[in-house]
Parts: structure tokens; C-alpha cells; sequence
């Protein structure tokens, strides 16, 4: 029952980064139709300048919440400018061209910011520079530290924060409208290049919380780490149903449950045959059922066939 | 380079320059591994050899991609099942040594049952579901090579397969040298020919597909996929087929790269590399062969000369300030998001698909873009 609740538990953290960076492309997706591939390389980059800031700060007289707060400011502030600017130089121009050039354009992008992690943060892992001395607390058998109970608060917080904003304000009208329709949504006064805008901005904040998020989880960043998070994140959002944002929350947490419960009882399911080392493929096995059963996902709405 | 596209234009339609052409392009093609030793050295042969077992691959996508329109994100999975069988079937690994003869049809045969497998299921989605569902496909491919060494070891795991057989026909193998007409053939050219004569029959089938009732039907279902249905075509058993024939090609692919290398890891067939064939295919002009070749050719090469940058650094600020590896994939990547920006059509895209996509007036691209919205 304890290993239960532990791989619960693991699920439930890992499922809530999943379900932030799931939320950044759930909002391009709907808005925009475009997958943005290259969402998985703002959280390897958010993670990145949040260490190397850190890092220049550790030596420093500040308190360490200051420090943790200034570095996830710069992160996110980095990491919107890099959001707003690809948005702007790299997908703005093919909006009317044919489908696959602007996919291309988005992995010719994750190519070119992995390059230039790696040749700014070098090709080893970059370790996290804090101690960060989580205090264990005990749950009917299982543990839960300080650290995760922070993340999950957070990605609650932002996830909260960020469904308000987009249902209850009128900047969350705006895009709303515009995700049901660009023109009309321009007729009525909607100023859709900048509604394409702060979907790409808020996206990336939320990635660069994750990619924090993520590299205090494991106490390692790596330039290659959003590749592999970005095809999960994804995965999440189209389980939950892309482009609905409270499907993108539920897909995350469910494809962190699935992993981590998975993982966790593979070996016993198949009789030792298949180890913990194939974690990674439930995500995949998850996504081609949910798009073959139900390809709108679970909370979407049912779309008769995606062009 | 667009100038030299027109002239290839008007060549064509001269029958007698055109034969001139053609027989000079095939002198071309033989002589330039010895061309390319003298000039460029011996390791820019094989670089020529993998720019035809990619121009075998990419085709092999066209197919998929170009002529019937199903984006394909993991076709590397296809190309790792040729290689793997022929790895695991003639190596000392189960101590297996099937000849080439056998393992070349047998991996284009498997490839072929793996690309149905994935196509049967997954044909109801369209467009960039499509996509990433053969995407999880390939990774779930190479991760099960890479993990498959326990309990049974059947792949070797990350270490993979070494000591494979080299390509040879009864006595005569590929990977000795060989004296005839008084000229040594090193290994690497006698693979180069071998992979120049694949290469050139994947180039006629593929031509041959285009033109036949074959390709317009799968022309039909990329551009209407209900009016291709409504006219009497077997939308299903097309895009099967279509699926089925790339995969083959990939699988064929597969095998002359395992037997060519001597050794096959899981490395080989990360995303990536599917990542790689296909912007070949786009880069080049999707759905037209010769674009699709010279997308290859480009995509090859162009990260073999960035190589050269460490050099230049030196020269230019007598040291190196960024190691050229890193430095190229970077380049690569700008590369792609430049051309996609100015030319997202394709270097060389046929020419009926660049009237297709390049309105006359602005009414009309009023219509298309109402289209494509409706159609989301």
C-alpha cells in the first residue's frame, strides 16, 4: 500500500509539471492550430538561465527566498521575450503558408535553441547549486517532501491563475474568441496579432515555472531535457484535449499518474520481463490510444476530423 | 541556383541537349568518388555514399509524405527495423549469416508489415495527430531496440549489434578492394556503386509511382481526401499502401546502412533522424522527386562542410572560439527556420504544386485562406 501511495504521490508531482508546460501548448494550439514544438526547449531554457542565475546569486549576502524569487523573475521574464520573439519572427510569417512549413520552422527552432544551450552551458548536466534541504513528512507510510508539496501548490497557483485569466477576464474573452474564430474575433475589435501574443508569452512563463520546477525536482538540467518533455507535455494535452485548458491540467496529472504507476508495477505485470527503464514508453503507448479511441480527448469536444 | 533551374527547364525541352545532359550527369555520378579523392579526400566518398543511402531514404518519405500527403514523423523506425534484421541475420549476434540476397527483399518485407501495422490503425487521423502518433511510433521502436537485451538479449541493447557481414555477392565482397581494368576500388567506392544503382532504381520506381494510376489516386487524396472517395478510390487501402511502399523503402535503406556500417545502434534512430528525412523532403520540394534529391544532397553535405568553421575560426581570430560540432547543428537549424520563412515551398517544388500554392491575385488568396480556417 506505501509503494501505492509513493508512486501516487510522484505521479501527482510529475503530473502537475506536465500539466504547465501542457498548458502552453494547449493555449498555442487552440489559438493558433499550430503544435509549437519548440515549447519543449522554453522549459530546458527557463530551467537553464534559473541555475545560471542562481549560481551568480548563491555567493551573494541576499536570503535565499530573494535569490529563488530574483531567479525565477529573470527566467520567466527571459523566457517570455524568447516566447514573444519566435512567435513573432518564426511563425508570424507562415501563417498562411502550407502546414508542414511552419512544423518545420518549429523543430529547425528546438534544434537551434538546444545548440545554443549546449554551447553556452556545455554538454554535461548542470547540477542545481542550492541545498535544497526538503524536509520529509510521513503519510500513512509513504513521504512526501517540502519541495514537492511547493511544486504542486505552484502549479496549482499558476494553473488556477491562468483559467481565471482566461475565463473571467476580458483579455481572456479576447482569446477565446479568437480561438473559435481569427476573423470575426478581428471584426468585433479583437486585436488578434496581440492575442497571439500573450498566449505565446503566458505559455512560456508557465514553462519557464515548469523547467524551475523540474530541475529542482531532479537537481539536474541538461540541454536536451525539453525535447522529451515537451513530447509528454504534448501528449498530456492531447489526452486531456488539446486546446481546452482545464484538459490540458487533467491530461498532465493523469500522464504523471500512469507514468509513475506504470513504471512502479511493469515489472510485476509482465513478470519481470519488462523493467521501470521503459517509463517512457507509456507516455507514447497512452497518446496513440487516446488518438485512436478518442482523438478529441478526454475533455474536448468532439470534432468530427482535424484537418 | 534558381537560374540554374530554369536553364534545367529549357534543357528539357531541347531533346537533343537533354540526352547531352543526361549522359553527362551519369558520367558525372560514376567518376565522382575518384573525382572526389583527388580533390576533397577519401572520407568525402563516404560522405557521398550516405548522401545516396538519404536520397533512397527521403524518397522512400516522398512517398508517404509528398505523394499522398500523411505526415510521417517516424520513419526512422522503418529504417531501424531493415537494419536491425539484417544486423541480427548476419552477425556472429545468433550466429546467423543469411546472404544479402536474402536479407535485402526480407527487409524490405518487414518494414513493409511494420508500416501497415502502424498505418492500419492510425489512418482515421489526419495532419499533425498523424504526425505525432507516428513520432511516439518511432520512439517506442527505438526504445524497445535499446531496452531488449534483458531478460532475452535479443538487440544488445545501447551497445548494439557489431561485426556485421559486409554486403558481398558469392565471392565478391564489398568490403575488400578490388583491382578491375587496372583501377583499385577501394571498400567505400565499391559501396558508393552499389548504393549509386539502389538509388537509381528507387528514383525510377518512385518516377514510375508518380505517373501511374497509383499516384494520382494518392495526388487525389492529398489534395481532397472526400472528393478522392467520392470519385471511386479506396481511401484506406491507398494511404495503407502508401505507408506500406515507404516503409519498404525504408526498410531497404535499412539494410544496405547495416551492411555498410558493420554496426548498428539504437543511436542511429533517434527523432532526429526522422527529423532529418523529412525536412529533406520538405526542404527539397515535397512531392517532387528531383527537389526531394537535391534535399538530400543539401542536407547531407551542408553539415559535413560546416565542418569546416573550425578552420576559418582559426584563420579568422587565430583560435577557435566555438567547437565547429556545435557550432553546425546550430547552423542547420537556422538554415531550416530561414528557408521555411522565405521559401516554404521547397527549394524546388514541382511546378503544378508551386501553382497550387501561389495564388494569382489576391481574391483568390482571400478564398484559400477562408478555406483553410473553415477547415480547422
Amino acid at each position: 500500500m506505501d509503494i501505492f501511495l509513493q508512486q501516487i504521490i510522484n505521479g501527482l508531482v510529475l503530473g502537475s509539471i506536465y500539466a504547465l508546460v501542457a498548458l502552453g501548448y494547449s493555449m498555442v494550439y487552440g489559438i493558433l492550430g499550430l503544435i509549437n514544438f519548440a515549447h519543449g526547449e522554453v522549459v530546458m531554457i527557463g530551467a537553464m538561465i534559473a541555475l545560471a542565475m542562481l549560481q551568480a546569486l548563491a555567493s551573494s549576502s541576499m536570503p535565499i527566498a530573494v535569490i529563488i524569487l530574483l531567479s525565477l523573475l529573470v527566467a520567466a521574464l527571459v523566457c517570455m521575450a524568447l516566447g514573444y520573439a519566435m512567435e513573432k519572427v518564426c511563425y508570424r510569417p507562415l501563417r498562411n503558408a502550407p502546414r508542414l512549413a511552419p512544423l518545420i520552422t518549429a523543430i529547425g527552432l528546438s534544434i537551434v535553441l538546444q545548440n545554443i544551450a549546449m554551447i553556452a552551458w556545455g554538454r554535461q548536466f548542470v547540477a542545481f547549486p542550492l541545498q535544497i534541504h526538503a524536509t520529509q513528512h510521513a503519510i500513512a507510510g509513504a513521504s512526501i517532501s517540502d519541495l514537492q508539496i511547493l511544486i504542486i501548490l505552484v502549479a496549482t497557483a499558476s494553473a488556477v491563475a491562468l483559467l481565471l485569466l482566461v475565463h473571467k477576464t476580458r483579455l481572456g474573452r479576447a482569446m477565446r474568441a479568437t480561438a473559435q474564430d481569427h476573423r470575426i474575433a478581428g471584426l468585433m475589435g479583437v486585436n488578434v496579432n496581440t492575442i497571439i501574443s500573450v498566449a505565446f508569452v503566458l505559455g512560456s512563463a508557465l514553462a519557464a515555472a515548469a523547467g524551475i520546477m523540474i530541475a529542482a525536482y531532479y537537481g539536474l538540467a541538461h540541454y536536451s531535457m525539453g525535447a522529451l518533455l515537451g513530447l509528454k507535455a504534448f501528449t498530456a494535452a492531447v489526452l486531456g484535449g488539446i486546446g481546452n485548458l482545464g484538459g490540458a491540467v487533467v491530461g498532465g496529472l493523469l500522464l504523471g499518474l500512469i507514468e509513475s504507476l506504470g513504471a512502479g508495477y511493469i515489472g510485476a505485470l509482465t513478470g519481470g520481463f519488462l523493467g521501470s527503464h521503459y517509463q517512457d514508453i507509456f507516455a507514447f503507448f497512452v497518446l496513440i490510444l487516446v488518438l485512436i479511441f478518442r482523438p478529441s480527448g478526454l475533455l474536448g469536444e468532439r470534432v468530427a476530423e482535424r484537418a | 541556383m534558381l537560374s540554374l533551374f530554369a536553364h534545367w527547364q529549357t534543357l528539357k525541352q531541347n531533346p537533343r541537349n537533354a540526352w547531352i545532359a543526361w549522359i553527362a550527369l551519369g558520367l558525372l555520378l560514376v567518376a565522382l568518388p575518384f573525382l572526389s579523392d583527388w580533390t576533397l579526400g577519401r572520407s568525402w566518398v563516404r560522405i557521398l555514399a550516405f548522401v545516396l543511402l538519404y536520397v533512397m531514404l527521403a524518397l522512400g518519405l516522398n512517398i508517404v509524405v509528398g505523394f499522398a500527403g500523411l505526415l510521417d514523423l517516424g520513419y526512422v523506425a522503418f529504417f531501424a527495423v531493415g537494419a536491425y534484421l539484417y544486423a541480427l541475420l548476419a552477425s556472429p549476434h545468433f550466429g546467423i549469416h543469411l546472404p544479402f540476397w536474402v536479407l535485402l527483399p526480407l527487409g524490405a518485407l518487414v518494414a513493409c508489415v511494420f508500416g501497415v501495422l502502424l498505418g492500419a490503425p492510425t489512418l482515421r487521423l489526419r495532419g499533425d495527430y498523424l504526425a505525432i502518433v507516428t513520432l511516439g511510433f518511432g520512439e517506442i521502436i527505438r526504445i524497445f531496440l535499446n531496452n531488449l537485451n534483458a531478460p532475452i538479449n535479443l538487440t544488445n541493447g545501447p551497445q548494439g549489434v557489431n561485426l556485421i557481414d559486409p554486403v558481398s555477392f558469392g565471392d565478391f565482397s564489398l568490403s575488400k578492394s578490388h583491382d578491375l581494368f587496372g583501377i583499385n576500388f577501394a571498400p567505400v567506392h565499391n559501396y558508393y556503386y552499389l548504393f549509386l544503382v539502389i538509388a537509381l532504381i528507387i528514383i525510377f520506381v518512385g518516377f514510375r509511382l508518380q505517373h501511374s494510376r497509383l499516384g494520382r489516386a494518392w495526388a487525389a487524396i492529398r489534395e481532397d481526401e472526400v472528393a478522392a472517395a467520392a470519385t471511386g478510390i479506396n481511401t484506406r487501402n491507398m494511404k495503407l499502401l502508401a505507408f506500406a511502399m515507404g516503409a519498404s523503402f525504408g526498410g531497404v535503406s535499412g539494410g544496405l546502412f547495416a551492411g555498410f556500417q558493420g554496426f548498428v545502434s539504437p543511436e542511429s534512430f533517434t527523432l532526429i533522424e526522422s527529423v532529418m528525412v523529412l525536412c529533406m523532403v520538405v526542404l527539397g520540394g515535397m512531392g517532387h522527386i528531383p527537389g526531394v534529391i537535391v534535399g538530400a544532397i543539401l542536407l547531407v553535405a551542408l553539415p559535413e562542410a560546416l565542418r569546416y568553421l573550425g578552420p576559418l575560426q582559426q584563420s579568422l581570430f587565430n583560435k577557435v572560439l566555438v567547437d565547429p560540432a556545435d557550432l553546425r547543428m546550430l547552423l542547420f537549424g537556422l538554415v531550416l527556420v530561414v528557408m521555411m520563412i522565405f521559401r516554404p515551398s521547397g527549394i524546388w517544388p514541382s511546378p503544378t504544386r508551386q501553382r497550387e500554392l501561389t495564388p494569382e491575385d489576391g481574391i483568390a488568396n482571400q478564398e484559400k485562406e477562408s478555406v483553410y480556417d473553415a477547415n480547422r
